[in-house]
């Protein structure tokens, strides 16, 4: 297993105690996280598992949903997700749990979550375009993204070409976030820098796939 | 907000001995731990508090001095361990917490009354 569910808690600063540098960490409450369900290539046609993280009272689950807790001899869970396995992780099975202490030594973390939402905005929130003038009767233009392409050739708006629309609110990867601490008495993980989502947002936090701790 | 796991997280940052007691107004002496290569040091700052902001582990203070006519600041992590002495040389009668505005005075517009007991 490489990958655990966990809420973004909030950001605040942690010094070195040798160095005495401060670094800006976001505090993340990882797991634990019981397996629910294995898929494997044999019945489904490829390798994951189901996971599931934070408790939920089983009055409050779907009868459907209660059995497929109970198969795996597992907790009611609030959130599931399925996540792929990767080598090594052939012993992974229902109702396997996992905690913070998987990134014991990891180094570097990948987190997964949605941006908080900010509705339709324009292209100098969205896109950082500099808008128009505003002086030297700049008016109508102050900030709009002038102009979108060419002319009667091509005689169409280019695909991805940046424009207004819905901002945030979608699926962000940050790569390679140094983990400066692991608390597995807490259940929490401190990376490095900011993590996408509001504080008490949903996350997935995997170990880093392009960089490995430096031994 | 700070939840519980923050603020114990914080808890664990915070200096075992009382930070001394000093406010904006107060003059005091800073011994920063420098590093130079494999050696180290102890630097001296002196000047003026003219603000302390946040709170627990993440608490910093300003100091002002005025180095060959010329006004600077430095901002102290309270809690650093670089930071490993703070001295109180004299106390001042100030009547806000923050002193920005001595930053457009010069001379003897921009002194700091002393508190007397």
């Amino acid at each position: 297993m490489n990958t655990i569910l966990g809420r973004k808690v909030g950001m605040t600063r942690v010094y070195d105690a040798e160095t005495g540098v401060q670094t800006p960490v976001t505090v993340i409450e990882v797991g634990p996280c019981t397996v629910v369900q294995r898929k494997t290539l044999a019945s489904d046609g490829y390798d994951a598992a189901q996971i599931g993280f934070e408790p939920r009272r089983e009055k409050n689950v779907t009868k459907p949903l209660r059995g497929h807790f109970a198969k795996a001899g597992a907790a009611c869970a609030r959130i599931l997700r399925e996540v792929r396995l990767g080598a090594g992780d052939e012993e992974v099975k229902a109702g396997d749990t996992v905690d913070a202490s998987l990134f014991d030594g990891a180094g570097f973390v990948d987190v997964t979550a949605k941006t908080k939402g900010r509705g339709f905005q324009g292209v100098v929130k969205r896109w950082r375009m500099g808008g128009g003038r505003a002086s030297h009767g700049g008016k109508s233009s102050l900030r709009s993204p002038g102009s979108i392409g060419m002319r009667e050739w091509p005689g169409r708006v280019f695909k991805n070409k940046k424009m207004p629309g819905q901002m945030g609110d979608r699926q962000v990867t940050v790569q390679n976030l140094r983990v400066v601490q692991v608390r597995p008495e807490d259940h929490a993980i401190l990376v490095e820098g900011a993590v996408p989502g509001p504080s008490g947002g949903v996350v997935l936090v995997r170990k880093s796939i392009k960089k490995a701790a430096k031994s | 907000m700070k939840t519980p796991i923050i603020d114990k997280i914080e808890q664990e940052q915070l200096k075992t001995e009382a930070p001394p007691a000093f406010a904006p107004g107060d003059t005091v002496k800073v011994h920063v731990n420098i590093k130079e290569g494999d050696k180290q040091r102890i630097q001296l700052f002196e000047g003026l508090v003219i603000a302390r902001k946040g709170s627990g582990a993440t608490e910093t203070f300003t100091v002002r001095r005025i180095s060959h006519g010329e006004g600077v600041e430095r901002v102290f992590p309270l809690h650093s361990p670089n930071v490993t002495k703070v001295e109180v040389t004299r106390r001042g009668k100030v009547r806000r917490a923050k002193l920005y505005y001595l930053r457009g005075l010069s001379g003897k517009k921009a002194r700091v009354k002393e508190k007397r007991f």
